[in-house]
């Protein structure tokens, strides 16, 4: 079982979470080439080692949040909201 | 080398089983090879064989970072189906599935394929029409299919879950071909028959670089030394990306998730078919060995992993399914389990295709599906390599078919690997 430190509710269990992908994808403007498009939707780096990825607290907080996890030894760096704007009021706050 | 047969069985026996002849040859790396495949599994295994046996080359390499047959190939659950309806994999897994048929003749090796049935459970109205549509495609594209009503089914299949069931089951769908096979001697087989063609395997040999000249790849770095080619095969599955990068060329419609399976101690006769249960959110197959386990899986683990480690959650899961379709499990003890890393696609299909770069072809993006892919896989893999132009039949299993809009997506799930089988 992996354990993620949610900013908002602690230490869980994985399984209270939904894997979401690449958190490093950026999807281009709606009138960018197709070509833009196709790489951010099909195309991945699938990094084996320390990636940047999504995660969803679904059953818990139900906030998105952005992990760094080594996608070899499942070991968690760091776990942050994944909408700017919270992860600086988090900050201040803290 | 000799063959295999009843009489060499005799005359083994006559001497203590003593005088057998390895299967394969113990080569040492040669500094040139006209074709590298890189991975010995079964796809890389077949490649090379078809490559040897259908096109009468000579001069092969398969080269593989651990032991042959150690990664995908030794962990599935050894299904064998052609229930695809999509143009593009209807006609492939039917080609693989009369592949299969031929199998142990073909190799001169016992691959235990067993038609014992493929038996999809239906749970409502819904997928039964669903089904009979595939099914329907199936039949009239030259394989067969079969939809069992209640009572056929109970006859069939009388220790299922007919009376608490959380999801009722109203019938089944029923491709009669379908069935297994023991996954080591499809490995081995395609190992001792390659080998036999001359084919040279290295194993504990580690692709590390790839070395190119503008659009052509030369040679690879290994962890026994250098080795030129004038073509090269990635046949790697879960760790494609990781070669794809070593040759420079970046990103893949590919996700690398892993998958686990389970065997139980050893019961009498129980189930003669292979089972398949998936409403809602369960995904459950099972199947019997030869030797008495109940050899059955589920889902992926549900994130990207390249460990070949399973977690528990799965585990719970895969139990839930087992007891609620098969009640008589209960008390079954687990014997073993463990995950292979999938190569998981786009779009939940796969890629038998030329690279960008000229003499490098790509075999890749097997999902969980790619145990019965494989003699089909090799034998177009091969014609690829030796033709150095797609065959018609995988015209559009190429990775720029995304560019196109041509989706291969048999559950209809969209562009996220985690959700496609
Ligand atoms: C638990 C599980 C259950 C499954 N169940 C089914 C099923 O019921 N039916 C079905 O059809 N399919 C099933 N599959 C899928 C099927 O096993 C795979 O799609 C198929 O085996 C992949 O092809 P392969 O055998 O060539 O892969 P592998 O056996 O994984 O071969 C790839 C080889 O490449 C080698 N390699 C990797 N990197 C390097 C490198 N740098 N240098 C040299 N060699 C390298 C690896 O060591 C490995 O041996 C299942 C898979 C798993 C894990
Ligand atoms: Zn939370």
């Amino acid at each position: 079982m992996i354990r993620i430190n949610c900013p908002f509710c602690g230490e869980r269990d994985h399984s209270e979470f939904t894997y979401g992908g690449d958190a490093t994808i950026v999807y281009p403007a709606l009138d960018a080439s197709i070509e833009e498009w196709h790489d951010a939707v099909y195309l991945r780096e699938n990094i084996r080692g320390m990636q940047s990825e999504t995660w969803h607290h679904v059953s818990g907080c139900r906030m998105w949040l952005v992990i760094e996890r080594d996608t070899m030894t499942h070991e968690i760096q760091s776990v942050r909201p994944a909408h700017d704007a919270i992860a600086k009021a988090l900050e201040t706050e803290q | 080398m000799s063959r295999y047969s009843a009489w060499a069985v005799f005359k083994n026996g006559l001497s203590g089983q003593k005088s057998w002849e390895r299967a394969w040859r113990d080569p040492e790396p040669k500094t040139h090879y006209d074709i590298v495949i890189v991975g010995a599994g079964l796809h890389g295994l077949a490649t090379a064989y078809y490559l040897a046996k259908n096109h009468g080359l000579k001069n092969i390499a398969v080269v593989e970072k651990g032991w042959l047959g150690g990664g995908n190939a030794g962990r599935n659950t050894t299904i064998v189906r052609s229930n695809y309806m999509m143009p593009g994999n209807r006609q492939f897994y039917e080609h693989s599935l009369e592949l299969w048929e031929e199998l142990s003749h073909e190799l001169n090796y016992n691959v235990m394929f067993s038609q014992r049935s493929h038996v999809s459970l239906l749970h409502s109205p819904a997928a039964r029409d669903a089904a009979a549509r595939r099914y329907n495609t199936m039949r009239l594209t030259g394989s067969d299919g079969e939809l069992w009503s209640l009572e056929t089914l109970k006859s069939e299949i009388p220790h299922l879950n007919y009376d608490n069931a959380r999801f009722p089951i109203i019938g089944a769908a029923v491709q009669k071909r379908a069935g297994s096979a023991r996954h080591d001697a499809v490995a081995w087989g395609y190992a001792r028959a390659a080998d036999q063609l001359g084919v040279d395997i290295l194993q504990n040999c580690e692709v590390t670089s790839v070395t190119r000249d503008a659009d052509k790849a030369t040679s690879i770095e290994t962890s026994r030394g250098t080795i030129k080619a004038d073509k090269i095969g990635f046949a790697v599955a879960g760790n494609t990306s990781r070669l794809w990068q070593m040759a420079g060329l970046g990103r893949l419609p590919i996700e690398t998730h892993k998958l686990q399976a389970f065997v139980s101690e050893p019961l009498k006769p129980l189930l003669d078919q292979v089972v398949v249960f998936g409403v809602g959110g369960a995904h459950f197959y099972i199947s019997q060995s030869d030797k008495g386990g109940m050899v059955f899986g589920g889902d992926l683990d549900w994130y990207k992993s390249y460990a070949q480690r399973g977690n528990l959650p799965i585990v719970q899961d895969v139990a839930e399914c087992a007891t609620s379709i098969m009640p008589c499990l209960g008390r079954v003890r687990l014997l073993r389990h463990w995950s292979g890393v999938m190569d998981m696609s786009m779009d939940g299909s796969a890629f038998i295709c030329k690279t960008p770069i000229n003499n490098l072809y790509l075999n890749a993006g097997w999902n969980y599906g790619g145990f019965k892919a494989s003699p089909a896989s090799g034998w177009y893999f091969a014609d690829l390599i030796a033709n150095d132009r797609p065959h018609d039949t995988i015209a559009h299993m190429d990775i720029k078919r995304f560019e196109r809009g041509v989706m291969i997506d048999e559950r209809g799930a969209g562009p996220d690997p985690k959700l496609h089988g």
